[in-house]
């Protein structure tokens, strides 16, 4: 793992997408920071965090499309493939690299509450509420590129890794707005949990090709949800709403924002990064057995 | 060494490996020999673990590839089809970490990286980035890593495709230099490499192995019998009266010759018989002048033709005959031949040619003159 970790880690500064990532991101929270902090003069370094979330959506596709999907289009991963090497060593090298990249921009903004507290001599500041959030941050990022690495592992080209990776992104960063516009009458919920669960059939057929999987899965999930419908109503009643804020990765940020150091966000974000992670293993295992 | 039992690979529907079992002794070189889309890769791949069956087993020295695979991936080199090579980096950074992978001692690493790369002459380009190279380098950066860490088995995956004739002849030197210490498994298309290397062949089509044995034993294992083809100066009956009184002949067949007064004569000896002297001294005797004599043995061609032609049927037969082709035109050994490559020169190599064991080896001058001719013909039919 140890030596995937190091070529990994220098190929990112061989050529500039790990500057790119770095200065991006340190661009970003600065101009947040700028206006927020300096021009504005809250004095909460939590606010910038919680502000600037939205460029996950762009960091996180430049940083992991290539990172399996790369191997696979110059064949290099037939070379990992028959050297001994365990498929999750592979994986976690490639994963913890991405960190490290990842965690530069991180620390170096931790010194931001530090220059904001030279102008604080009253201790509005809390170190605690803005190191906490931006465990947090770390963490929702840490998980984001869990899942952007997952992506790219189900793809040999970049393009295309980029692109489902900006969309689970995308999709993740609007889960809450989205969970507001949807009416919470149980009819609402129903349908939309039965779109949800075509969608997850149509995934189930495109990834093993089987139109019988596809079907049993969908009446699987599907005869639950009609009886549910029609027999216990009740419990459909604003399910979907709370369900998508349930899963919002992004929404979690706010409490911590909010000065609460929340521990089911923590093993949340901890779950969703080990979750895809057993994904990227399989997927790479997958691709041996195809 | 290596034990493949009933291993078969299906993509869907497409059964790309069928029942595949043979095993495979140490120090030796094996050749995999089949047309295109025989199946080679996938075995290939299946046996260095880049692959899963669909069944079957494969052991390496006692350990199984899928189960026991950190313990058998050690004991194998693999060089896949196309060089497995990072681009950003330069061949001596890439071998360091395909070194340490490998799980060479630091204190080795470097000693053992540049005793590589010396062996195949990349150390002049070691500081160059991978994606500069030209495709001949890069195959023997690959080839490199392919046995880096004296690897107990080294598996190539046509190890010569796309090389310049001189770099073709250096591969196989080097693929023939590995062989007391190391078992090489290498596949390729083309017969005569094949041929030239490899102790033992394996003739796989269609997924199946149809033959596997030593250059002789297949070619006497497979050849019917010797053909002589004669124009005689003289009547056909006589002619005639003379084969039905000699022994060794299976079967003949005497047409008009094209011109007057000859007979062209198609015999098939029966096995083992020479009747070259004894039918000349009768044809001599009756007064019958042979004005040609053109002796015909099947060659391992023949017999790679028959196995994987007879074999492959109806439709991909079309796609066997074009490579069959190319390999077919080179003449076989016989007095019209002999005459002919003496004025061009080029005797030595259609020697070669048909000496399956790589008999002329210091003949490597003259044969790359005859290589150059056949990856022409190679390219023509791609």
């Amino acid at each position: 793992m140890n030596n995937i970790y190091q070529k990994e880690l220098k190929g990112y500064f061989k050529n500039v997408t790990g500057f790119v990532f770095i200065a991006f991101m340190l661009a970003v929270i600065g101009i947040y920071a700028a206006v927020i902090n300096f021009t504005y003069a809250y004095p909460n370094f939590e606010f910038v965090l919680t502000g600037v979330s939205f460029i996950f959506l762009i960091v996180v596709p430049l940083l992991t499309m290539r990172v399996l999907a790369e191997e696979r289009h110059q064949k290099t991963d037939q070379l990992l493939y028959s050297l001994p090497l365990k498929l999750s060593s592979i994986v976690l090298g490639k994963f913890f690299a991405m960190l490290t990249v990842y965690a530069i921009p991180v620390l170096l903004s931790a010194v931001y509450p530090l220059v904001l507290s030279i102008y604080d001599p009253s201790g509005y500041i809390s170190f605690s509420s803005s190191y906490g959030t931006m465990f947090a941050f770390f963490l929702l990022g840490a998980a984001l590129i869990s899942i952007g690495m997952f992506m790219s592992s189900l793809t040999e080209s970049q393009i295309i890794a980029a692109v489902m990776s900006f969309g689970a992104m995308l999709m993740s960063f609007l889960t809450s707005a989205l969970a507001n516009i949807i009416p919470s009458t149980v009819n609402a919920s129903f349908f939309g949990f039965i779109v949800l669960i075509l969608l997850a059939a149509l995934l189930v057929y495109f990834l093993t090709k089987n139109s019988n999987m596809a079907w049993i899965s969908f009446l699987i999930l599907d005869i639950p949800l009609v009886l549910i419908r029609f027999l216990k109503s009740d419990l459909l009643y604003g399910a979907l709403p709370s369900m998508l804020k349930a899963i919002s990765l992004f929404d979690k940020l706010d409490s911590f924002a909010a000065g609460i150091f929340d521990m089911t966000a923590v093993v949340y974000y901890l779950s969703v990064m080990a979750l895809f992670i057993f994904f990227t293993v399989q997927s790479m295992e997958k691709r041996r057995w195809s | 060494m290596i034990e493949v039992k009933n291993l078969a690979k299906k993509y869907g529907d497409h059964v790309a490996v069928e029942n595949l079992s043979f095993t495979v002794e140490k120090g030796q070189i094996y050749g995999f020999l089949g047309p295109n889309g025989a199946g080679k890769t996938t075995t290939l791949n299946i046996l260095s673990g880049c692959l899963a069956a669909s069944s079957g087993e494969v052991l390496i020295n006692g350990y199984d590839i899928y189960s026991d695979a950190q313990n058998a991936k050690r004991l194998i080199g693999y060089l896949p089809e196309q060089p497995p090579l990072y681009h950003d980096m330069t061949p001596y950074e890439y071998l360091c970490f395909v070194g340490k992978l490998k799980g060479i001692p630091k204190k080795e690493l470097k000693e053992k990286v540049s005793e590589v790369m010396e062996i195949v002459k990349i150390t002049d380009v070691k500081d160059r980035l991978n994606k500069n190279l030209s495709k001949g380098y890069k195959q023997r950066v690959g080839l490199a890593q392919a046995i880096l860490g004296k690897p107990e088995i080294i598996i190539l995956d046509e190890p010569t495709v796309g090389l310049d004739p001189l770099q073709i002849v250096e591969i196989r030197d080097l693929i023939k230099s590995l062989a007391p210490e190391h078992t090489v498994i290498f596949s390729s298309h083309i017969l005569s490499e094949v041929s030239a290397i490899c102790n033992y062949i394996m003739i796989i089509s269609k997924g199946k192995l149809v033959a596997e044995d030593t250059a002789e034993n297949l070619e006497s294992r497979f050849t019917a019998a010797t053909v002589i083809s004669l124009c005689v100066k003289g009547g056909g009956d006589t002619v005639r009266g003379v084969l039905d009184g000699l022994e060794g002949i299976e079967s003949y067949n005497v047409t008009e010759g094209g011109t007057e007064g000859t007979v062209d004569v198609q015999i098939n000896c029966k096995d083992g018989a020479d009747i070259g002297e004894t039918l000349s001294t009768a044809m001599l005797e009756n007064k019958c002048l042979i004005l040609k004599l053109e002796s015909r043995k099947a060659s391992l061609e023949d017999v790679f033709m028959e196995l994987v032609a007879g074999d492959s049927g109806t439709d991909d037969a079309h796609d066997f005959e074009e490579l069959s082709d190319s390999e077919a035109e080179q003449p076989a050994v016989g007095f019209e031949v002999d005459a002919d490559s003496l004025l061009d020169g080029s005797a030595k190599s259609v020697w070669d040619e048909h000496m399956p064991d790589g008999v002329a080896d210091e003949a490597e001058a003259d044969s790359d003159e005859y290589e150059e001719d056949f990856e022409r013909g190679e390219d023509e039919q791609q």
